[in-house]
């Protein structure tokens, strides 16, 4: 009985943990043969450049849907820090000053998002959905709906340059990636995480600050969505006010392809990497196929739902 | 007539259970029981808690089928197969929690899911109306139908269990703790309206913890103690010892290896006047180093309650909390835990354990920061540790990476002790530390509360298994509605004094 169980449980995680790594090494292995260009080192870092915004968002997201809420503001928090940061510049500040205040303003939002949901007791979803439409329209308000251009040069290589060859938003996921993924194994804050969605009342009785840890969660998610609006400006060399507009679902779906589970307690960091990865590789594959853009969206949608139906059947 | 409290039957009785037996994996909840009931009687079911009372009404109401036995309605033989054969067969069950949707009126809830009965295809509001009506007439509600159910009291809304259940031509109803959430003016109008139903020849199975209301209510009585059925009682010649007697039998107390460990009397835990609005008034009690001090009580006499606002999970209103001879201030459970209170809750998967994580991680959790240092965890350290604390725990699993849902409710639970080991802490409360484990897991937990009291702490331990309060306490404070109703010394204590007190039934004895 008990071996059985361990059998069980361990093929169950086992499974879990590298299926999503299957699913992109198959994508990458079937694109490659039909697309020669596919494989070549300038393709791999354009792709890599190209989810670099989603994997931010998606970093974040991955911290709030381990507690078992959701983050559905993320894209309006990266419109308004990028504008926040263009508008600064286009003032005269500094371009590393004006991004801090960009990374500030998303933290501030990200804890008004949390501290609706825990002080306030308003659902995850639907507090980030009210959040959403209103920084979007501060976003509007701030900029009067009109790109702000922002072409200083020590500024647009953070979007635009490359350091040893790497593009630097690369570089910026990367240390993302193993700074939140150190902390999540490592610390107690990223073990409250895992226990407070595994079970709130549990870890409120562990003496967890529960209350504490989320507000934290959903702003340090505003942070990452911070970060992603100033590399995208940068990369942009100006401020869309409407930048961001969907990239939460995004986010959500690369959180999903990885493997973390949407009630909470299960996940990881490298899921989500690995999910943002799948994302990013369909859209570039299918662009080097000449795939329209219409079918482009039909096959993700498909790999989205295949990739949650395998993971249920694993489960029961 | 065949009114009971005249000691003659004449008619077949309207239900009869014969030779009723159900097993769960090996354990007999249900050994043969033998029930009947009369049209036009009011039949009390009385016993302990997991006596089996809750698994005899589920097998009438369709809910389980049983192993063995026969149910007959009106002579007639059944075998329900779902709750709502059993329905149409004319069991109603009256459950503690309401099966009804606030958001819809009276009438809609009274018929929900057979409004075809009121025409095809579109209801016929008015003749709907004018039935739910009658219905509530029959069972003297006088409200208007179309009222929202969310709208009404409690009393209100069981009245209109009472009238859904009446028209499915409900003869037989059960009523399972009617009136634990009644004021007492809606307990009298649900007296009234039992005793109207019982003029109108329905019978009807009420179980109660609480004697007076059976002495006031029932016509007979019967009492069933670890699945059996010990004997029926007319109320009028039963007194209350007799009742608590049969309830509670002789049992063997070998079971609970307790040794006295308080050393030299040395105040641990003193709580003076803990109360939260409606739910605990003014409790107060203390326990030494070295004691078990038991808490009985029914179920909702405010025991868990009393848990949770010790230990800071709920608000206080007022009361004061020393430990050790210092005041101390309890705000949050963080507070708690950091003066040293341990707490094994009752819910043991709902709020003792993170089922998804893994034993180690559910070791460490309440005692993290010791396994910190400059902001992260000392892997290896903590490893060491949950290995340790399984061993010494007799843990059957995998290994410390084992997802605690994957063990058995014996090894969950002592991971849910296992915890707050690490911590060292002063002073457990520990409520049902036993439920739903096995005999050979309880001995050892038990043994493992005898090591603790060993080493100077002291005890709280919440339980409704009157065997082991007795058998485990130096002392037991009783609990009723929310208030300190007894404290007896082990010596003086017996399960009859307990349960007296706990029921507040002294009433029967005159």
């Amino acid at each position: 009985m008990h071996r059985e169980m361990k059998a069980r449980d361990l093929r169950v995680s086992w499974l879990q943990k590298m299926g999503p790594l299957a699913g992109l090494l198959l994508i990458i292995i079937l694109l490659s043969t039909i697309s020669h260009d596919f494989l070549s080192m300038s393709n791999i870092f354009n792709v890599l450049r190209q989810i670099s915004i989603n994997a931010l968002l998606a970093f974040g997201m991955t911290l709030v849907i381990l507690t078992g809420g959701i983050d559905l503001s993320v894209g309006s928090i990266l419109a308004l820090s990028g504008v926040l940061t263009a508008g600064m510049m286009g003032m005269g500040i500094e371009p590393w000053l004006a991004s801090l205040i960009g990374i500030i303003a998303g933290a501030v939002m990200g804890s008004i998002n949390g501290l609706l949901i825990t002080k306030g007791r308003v659902a995850p979803f639907i507090a980030t959905l009210a959040t959403m439409s209103l920084f979007r329209g501060l976003t509007l308000v701030y900029s009067e709906g009109r790109p702000i251009i922002s072409d200083d040069y020590s500024f647009v290589i953070m979007g635009q340059g490359y350091f040893l060859e790497i593009p630097i938003p690369v570089i910026w996921i990367l240390i993302c990636f193993f700074v939140l993924g150190f902390i999540l194994k490592n610390t107690p804050f990223g073990r409250h995480i895992y226990a407070l969605g595994g079970n709130e009342e549990a870890a409120l009785l562990a003496g967890i600050r529960t209350v504490g840890v989320k507000v934290a969660v959903y702003t340090l998610s505003g942070i990452f969505a911070a970060l992603a609006g100033i590399i995208l400006t940068a990369r942009l060399s100006s401020a869309q006010p409407t930048m961001g507009t969907g990239y939460e679902l995004s986010a959500i779906a690369a959180v999903v392809l990885g493997g973390t589970s949407l009630t909470g307690g299960k996940g990881w960091i490298t899921g989500t990497l690995i999910g943002a990865m799948i994302i990013g590789v369909l859209d570039n594959g299918l662009n080097l196929l000449n795939v329209s853009s219409f079918y482009q969206q039909v096959v993700k949608g498909a790999v989205i739902l295949i990739a949650v139906l395998l993971d249920r059947s694993q489960k029961t | 007539m065949n009114h009971i409290e005249r000691g003659i039957t004449i008619t077949a009785p309207l239900l009869s259970m014969v030779g009723i037996h159900k097993s769960f994996a090996r354990v007999h909840v249900l050994k043969h029981v033998d029930f009947t009931l009369q049209a036009g009687e009011i039949h009390a079911l009385l016993g302990e808690n997991g006596a089996g009372k809750s698994t005899l009404i589920k097998v009438l109401s369709g809910i389980y089928s049983a192993d063995q036995g026969r149910i007959h309605i009106d002579g007639k033989e059944q075998v329900f197969k779902s709750p709502r054969a059993a329905l149409v067969a004319g069991v109603g069950v009256i459950h503690q929690e309401f099966n009804l949707v606030p958001h819809l009126s009276i009438c809609e809830n009274i018929f929900l899911g057979r409004e075809h009965l009121f025409g095809r295809g579109w209801i016929r509001w008015r003749k709907m109306r004018r039935e739910a009506l009658l219905w509530l007439e029959k069972i003297g509600l006088l409200v208007d139908p179309s009222c929202k159910v969310g709208e009404l009291s409690i009393g209100q809304q069981q009245m209109v269990e009472i009238a859904k259940a009446l028209s499915f031509d409900a003869q037989i109803l059960v009523l399972d703790e009617p009136t634990a959430a009644l004021t007492q003016s809606e307990k009298k109008a649900l007296f009234a309206t039992l005793c109207r139903l019982r003029e109108k020849q329905v019978g009807m199975i009420y179980i109660s913890h609480r004697l007076e209301e059976i002495e006031e209510l029932c016509d007979r009585i019967t009492v069933l103690r670890n699945g059996e059925s010990i004997g029926t009682r007319m109320t009028k010649e039963t007194s209350m010892d007799e009742l608590v007697g049969l309830m509670v039998g002789r049992k063997i107390q070998e079971q609970f290896p307790r040794e006295l460990t308080i050393k030299q009397p040395a105040e641990r835990l003193r709580v003076e006047g803990l109360t939260q609005q409606g739910k605990v008034s003014q409790v107060s009690f203390s326990i030494q180093a070295g004691e078990i001090l038991g808490m009985a009580g029914l179920i909702g006499a405010g025991r868990t309650e009393m848990a949770n606002l010790l230990f800071g999970v709920q608000k206080q209103d007022a009361g004061e909390i020393w430990l050790d001879g210092k005041q101390i201030r309890i705000r949050h459970p963080r507070d708690a835990i950091q003066a040293g209170l341990a707490y094994v809750t009752e819910d043991r998967k709902g709020e003792g354990l993170v089922l998804s994580r893994s034993v180690k991680e559910n070791f460490t959790l309440p005692s993290l920061a010791s396994f910190t240092k400059g902001g992260f965890i000392r892997k290896q350290q903590e490893n060491e540790m949950a290995e340790k604390l399984m061993r010494q725990l007799g843990i059957r699993s995998t290994g410390i990476e084992q997802k605690v849902g994957f063990l058995s409710g014996g090894n969950q639970q002592k991971v849910a002790i296992g915890k707050w080991l690490l911590h060292q802490p002063k002073v457990w409360i520990l409520d049902e530390p036993t439920r739903g484990v096995d005999i050979g897991a309880k001995r050892e937990i038990y043994q493992l509360i005898n090591q603790l009291t060993e080493q100077g702490m002291a005890i709280l331990l919440i339980s409704s298994d009157l065997p082991e309060v007795l058998g485990m306490s130096d002392r037991i404070l009783v609990m009723r509605e929310g208030k300190r109703v007894a404290l007896f010394n082990r010596e003086d204590a017996d399960e009859e004094k307990v349960m007296q007190a706990a029921s507040g039934g002294g009433s029967l004895l005159a």
